[in-house]
Formats: C-alpha cells, structure tokens, sequence
C-alpha cells in the first residue's frame, strides 16, 4: 500500500465483511500535537479476545480463498514505521474499533493519499451501509477545521436511484472533491 | 460546512438522472465488479474502480450497477475485474489496471464483446 487512504480502504472492507450496518471513517492531521489519527469504527460483529490477538498475525484470516490476512499488520507496520502504533478495540457481537497513529512529521509516513476516492469508493459500492465519514484538521494553533459527511440526507433525497447513475455520480464525487478541497484550503499549516 | 453541497441541486440532479434513466432503458442489466480484498487494493484495484467511474460518468453511461468482491485466491492476478451482461455469463478480467478497465468499459460493457486479451480462464 502506498497510501494511507488506500489502508482506510482496506480495514473498512473488513468492517464490511463483519456485516456491520454503520461504519465510521475519522482521520485526524493534528499538527499541533504532530500526529495523524485514523479510525475506523464499525458496529458488525466483532471479535472475541484470542481472535483479537489473533489478527494482528499475518497469518491468520477468516477467508478461505488464501491463508494470509495482511490488512490490519500492514497497517500496523506502516504507523510503527512512523513511530505510531494500532490499536484495536473489539467486542463480540458489538463491533469493532481499527485506531493507528502517526507521527505526522515523520519522513517514513505515508502520504495520506486520495481520500475522496476512499469515501467515493465506499459509498458507491455498498449504498446499504450508513456510512459517516469525518476529516479533521488542527492547524498548529490548535485550530480544527473539519469535514463531515454522514450519507443519511443524500440517501433519503435519492430513494431508489442508484449512486451509479452519471449525473449522480457527477453530484457524489464532485461533493467529495469539492469538500476536501475546501477543508485542506481553508487550513494553514 | 455542510455535507452535502446543495440539497436543492441535488434534487434537481435527480430529476434529470430520473428521465434520462427512463429514456435509455439498458438491454439486461450491466454488473460490474470490482476485487477489493487487500491483495486487489495493494494492486491498484481502488485505480481501477475510479477508471470504471470516471468512464460511466464521462460517457454518460446509464443503467451500470457497479459492486465489489473480496479476495478470489488470485492475488496474483489482481486487480481483477468481473463484467455481467444481462443472462450472460460472468467474465473475469486480471491485471486490470486504470487503462484496461477503460478499455472494458468501452468495448465490453458499451460495446458488448469482451476484451479477450484479459480474461481470465476461469
């Protein structure tokens, strides 16, 4: 993976997989603290405690398509690169909490990449979910600026249409585009 | 800031996707799917995926669902695509890069013959 948006990716699908009806995306770039927090937050059907312990090895996974699971050591790897860490908060049947941490300044971090394409991505492929996605800056004054998108308003207003309709999918990504844009404009670093 | 740009656009957007939908009603329904375990993500799968979006969007291509699938075992092959056609059967495509799904789209998907130089026999 060459991007931290790309990992976002990544662990949501697994929050997917645990047929979670509400999945949450937070990344947080605080540049007063130095730290880049992402989080993923889903309400699927979790772990229990030795499955937990179980898949930060890479050679565990629930598929059975291929007998290694790298998304969460991967991840896990990248913020220990940047002298981060992973956490991991889980309940059976209650779900399940992916946090990692960067030093944001560190020359090893990875680039946080393409964020609207994560959430794009997200979105179009599985409409059933209710997706929060939330992007938060401090500048070094301790200044937040955020970007919050909760999919509930849209989904209403579409009803039957799907997101994949071209001039909705024009409105979706450009929405996206345009909110990021505006966030990363609006901060001073 | 709000979430949503407008929601007043967006109901006019809606509107106009409505009718056009009406106008161009697809023979069979068109499934695309896209592999995105982290063996297709590692390989470029989320480029892929904005390449099938940007051509349904650039071409104003109605009537396309576009889903996902997990890892299939062949990570080697990744990214790999999947292209349905009304009660046609599934075609799989490996190494589908941003360029090659844009071919997809084009001949497979608009056109309806596959691009056999990337499918998969399976």
């Amino acid at each position: 993976m060459r991007e931290i948006s790309l990992h976002l990716l990544d662990i949501a699908e697994n929050s997917v997989a645990a047929q979670s009806r509400n999945i949450c995306i937070e990344i947080h770039e605080d540049h007063k603290n130095d730290l880049l927090t992402v989080r993923v937050t889903d309400d699927g059907r979790g772990m229990s405690e030795e499955t937990a312990k179980q898949v930060l090895d890479p050679f565990y996974t629930t598929r059975t398509t291929r007998k290694v699971g790298l998304g969460i050591p991967l991840l896990k790897l990248a913020a220990e690169m940047a002298e981060g860490g992973l956490s991991l908060v889980t309940e059976s049947g209650k779900g399940t909490k992916v946090e990692a941490h960067f030093r944001n300044s560190h020359i090893d971090r990875m680039p946080l990449g393409d964020v609207a394409v994560t959430f794009l991505t997200l979105l179009i492929s599985y409409p059933h979910i209710h997706w929060v996605f939330d992007y938060r800056i401090t500048d070094h004054n301790g200044e937040s600026y955020e970007y919050n998108f909760d999919d509930t308003e849209l989904k209403v207003e579409l009803g039957d249409m799907p997101m994949t309709e071209p001039d909705i999918l024009k409105f979706v990504r450009s929405m996206f585009e345009e909110g990021i844009e505006a966030l990363v404009r609006q901060t001073v670093i | 800031m709000p979430a949503i740009k407008s929601l007043e656009e967006l109901k006019r957007v809606r509107e106009e996707a409505l009718q056009k939908k009406q106008m161009k009603a697809v023979a069979g329904n068109v499934q695309v799917i896209v592999a995105m375990g982290t063996c297709g993500i590692a390989a470029g799968a989320r480029d892929t995926m904005k390449s099938v979006l940007n051509f349904i969007e650039t071409n104003n291509l109605s009537g396309v669902s576009v889903t996902q699938t997990g890892c299939m075992g062949m990570c080697e092959q990744e990214p790999i695509l999947q292209v349905v056609i009304g009660e046609n059967s599934k075609v799989t495509y490996g190494k589908v890069n941003a360029e090659v799904a844009a071919q997809i789209m084009k001949q497979h998907v608009q056109n309806g013959t596959p691009v056999k130089d990337y499918v998969l026999p399976i």
